[in-house]
């Protein structure tokens, strides 16, 4: 049937991980640092108000911008805590996750053939998504000797006149790398100087571990000039539910609101109704779990250094992106020797972009006593090879 | 107030009291000195009482029960509760000794192998005393939940994916 395929979606790639979770499907007591989302269940505060609202027969559609009070909250929770201040009623848009959000952002400002500028290695959306939107794709290095932190010279080559998006990401899938406001500041100019639209992903600000999360709405003239995705699937332990959000200008969000209501319609009304609680009584579970990704984090980077490789101090998100060229292997090969060898599943950094080529991504999104074992069966596998 | 870095320490402290001062630095980015320092502070000013063990006794299938008793007492003039609190603490079968607000005054948690012993307790230690008006003894029949663990957690629920993105 495939000659019935256009030919976009025939040609789109298979996900960068899809062969590494066939073969870890296939064994048993793996233990995995694959995972991309928290070990912990969503906090029971917001469980038990979504079971609640369930009770009291709260089960259908919403607004398509997405219940009001739960904007309104998510509003005057962003002014707080992060110094954005979006209109509810028109700069806010409640998403099927963050990865609709990035999918909408695309759809609304892309005309084929136009340049996204995407970071590589990056989450394997971004590039997904600016493909289904017919994209052009710029990859933009990160590099290892700037702690992966995106640098104007790597955008500048990579730029030419038809960009017209940047898609930006801090604290970092796969990295773990954090910019302050200082760095983020001369891509906040570059962008203006070639009149880029920003699309970042900030998913993982409130999984930050030292300094306070710059959102890149809140530098000088970027407020007009960013679609601020973000979502409570990581720092809410939200995955399963497929709630996030976008906040921009109003004629973007008006456009993404229009793609949104014929495709999607709402976001789910109990995941709405347990982000509102999120954003009322959360706080302080949201906080327990980021004192435990703070310990393991350091468990994990000590770990990897006690090993020989060297290992780059993650600040954010639940990632850490060790250098595994000491072993002299290649990432792929790394990962499938590993988890043949020692049951232990990794992820090669280049499934997230070429330039992830010589490190691996492990998540300490796992229990101390995981990570710990892990972390012997990959002693064992490096100490064989260096 | 706790500087962010110790909460921290006394946090992951708390979650496992055997981890090793080398353990504990790797844990909170805090120097081992340091820790051992902190500890050694800590347990001095009597912030760390005690390192604890949590048991299930119900798995072991040992007999052993624990009872909540309130105490509504005559205060003594000039002492307040203090004096009657003290003299409760000393016995070993009473575990903890609360001073309480509500309609009694004082609640006791005690230990004992079955009801029948505890109940002895109440009635040749407690209810003779002369400072004591009335007790109210009732007896903790399941435990699900203490100090911040299920011990009756959920089924396992369906697993993460191995690998995600
Ligand atoms: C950087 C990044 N953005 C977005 C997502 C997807 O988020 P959501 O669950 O809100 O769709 C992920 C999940 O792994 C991610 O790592």
């Amino acid at each position: 049937m495939k000659e019935y395929l256009s030919p976009l979606a025939a040609n789109l790639k298979p996900s960068g991980i899809r062969k590494f979770f066939d073969l870890a499907a296939t064994m048993e007591d793996i233990i995995s640092l694959g995972v991309g989302e928290p070990d912990f269940a969503t906090p029971w505060v917001m469980r038990e108000s979504a079971i609640f609202s369930l009770e009291q027969g709260q089960t259908m559609y919403t607004s398509n911008a997405g219940l009001l009070e739960l904007r309104r909250e998510l509003s005057k929770y962003m002014a707080k805590n992060q110094g954005l201040q979006y209109n509810p009623d028109t700069e806010l848009l409640i998403t099927v996750g963050a990865s609709e959000a990035v999918d909408l952002a695309m759809r609304a400002l892309i005309v084929p053939g136009n340049g996204v500028l995407i970071p590589d290695p990056s989450y394997v959306a971004y590039a997904g998504c600016a493909a289904i939107a017919g994209a052009d794709i710029h990859y933009v290095p990160l590099r290892a000797e700037h702690d992966f932190r995106l640098q104007v010279d790597d955008l500048q080559l990579a730029y030419t006149p038809n960009c017209k998006v940047l898609v930006l990401s801090y604290p970092n899938n796969p990295t773990g790398a954090i910019m302050t406001r200082d760095e983020l500041l001369p891509i906040a100019r570059f962008a203006s100087e070639n009149d880029l639209i920003v699309i970042t992903d900030e998913i993982y600000s409130d999984l930050t571990y030292e300094g306070t999360h710059t959102p890149f709405a809140t530098l000088p003239y970027m407020k007009n000039r960013t679609l601020h995705v973000s979502g409570f699937s990581k720092a809410y332990a939200m995955t399963g539910w497929r709630i996030g959000y976008v906040a921009g200008h109003p004629d973007l969000i008006l456009a993404m609101t229009r793609i949104h209501q014929y495709t999607i319609m709402c976001a789910p009304i109990m995941a709405q109704i347990a982000a509102l609680e999120g954003l009322k009584a959360g706080d302080s579970a949201k906080k327990e779990m980021l004192l435990e990704y703070d310990r393991r984090r350091r468990i994990l980077v000590n770990g990897f250094r006690e090993m020989g490789l060297t290992c780059f101090e993650p600040l954010g998100a639940f990632y850490v992106f060790p250098d595994i060229t000491a072993t002299g292997l290649r990432s792929d090969e790394f990962a499938e020797q590993l988890i043949k060898e020692e049951k232990v599943a990794v992820v090669p950094g280049t499934a997230f972009g070429p330039a992830g080529e010589g490190h691996i991504r492990c998540s300490y999104a796992y229990s101390t006593q995981q990570l710990l074992e892990a972390l012997s069966r990959i002693s064992r596998f490096v100490k064989k090879r260096i | 107030m706790l500087s962010q870095e110790d909460r921290s320490l006394l946090y992951i402290l708390s979650q496992d009291c055997r981890l090793t001062p080398e353990e504990l630095s790797i844990q909170t980015g805090l120097t081992p000195e340091y820790v051992n320092k902190k500890i050694k502070q800590w347990e001095k000013d009597k912030v760390i009482v005690k390192y604890g063990l949590l048991i299930n006794y119900e798995q072991l299938e040992e007999d052993r029960v624990t009872a909540l008793i309130d105490v509504k007492v005559l205060p003594q003039r000039g002492h307040g509760y203090d004096k009657i609190a003290q003299r409760f603490q000393k016995f070993p079968e009473i575990k903890s000794v609360y001073l309480m607000s509500g309609d009694f005054d004082l609640c006791l948690v005690v230990e004992g192998h079955n009801m029948h012993e505890i109940a002895q307790f109440v009635s040749d230690k407690l209810s003779p005393s002369e400072l004591i008006e009335t007790t109210s003894t009732r007896f903790i029949l399941r435990r699900y939940k203490q100090d911040g663990m299920e011990f009756h957690g959920e089924e396992e629920g369906p697993k993460r994916l191995m690998i995600t993105p």
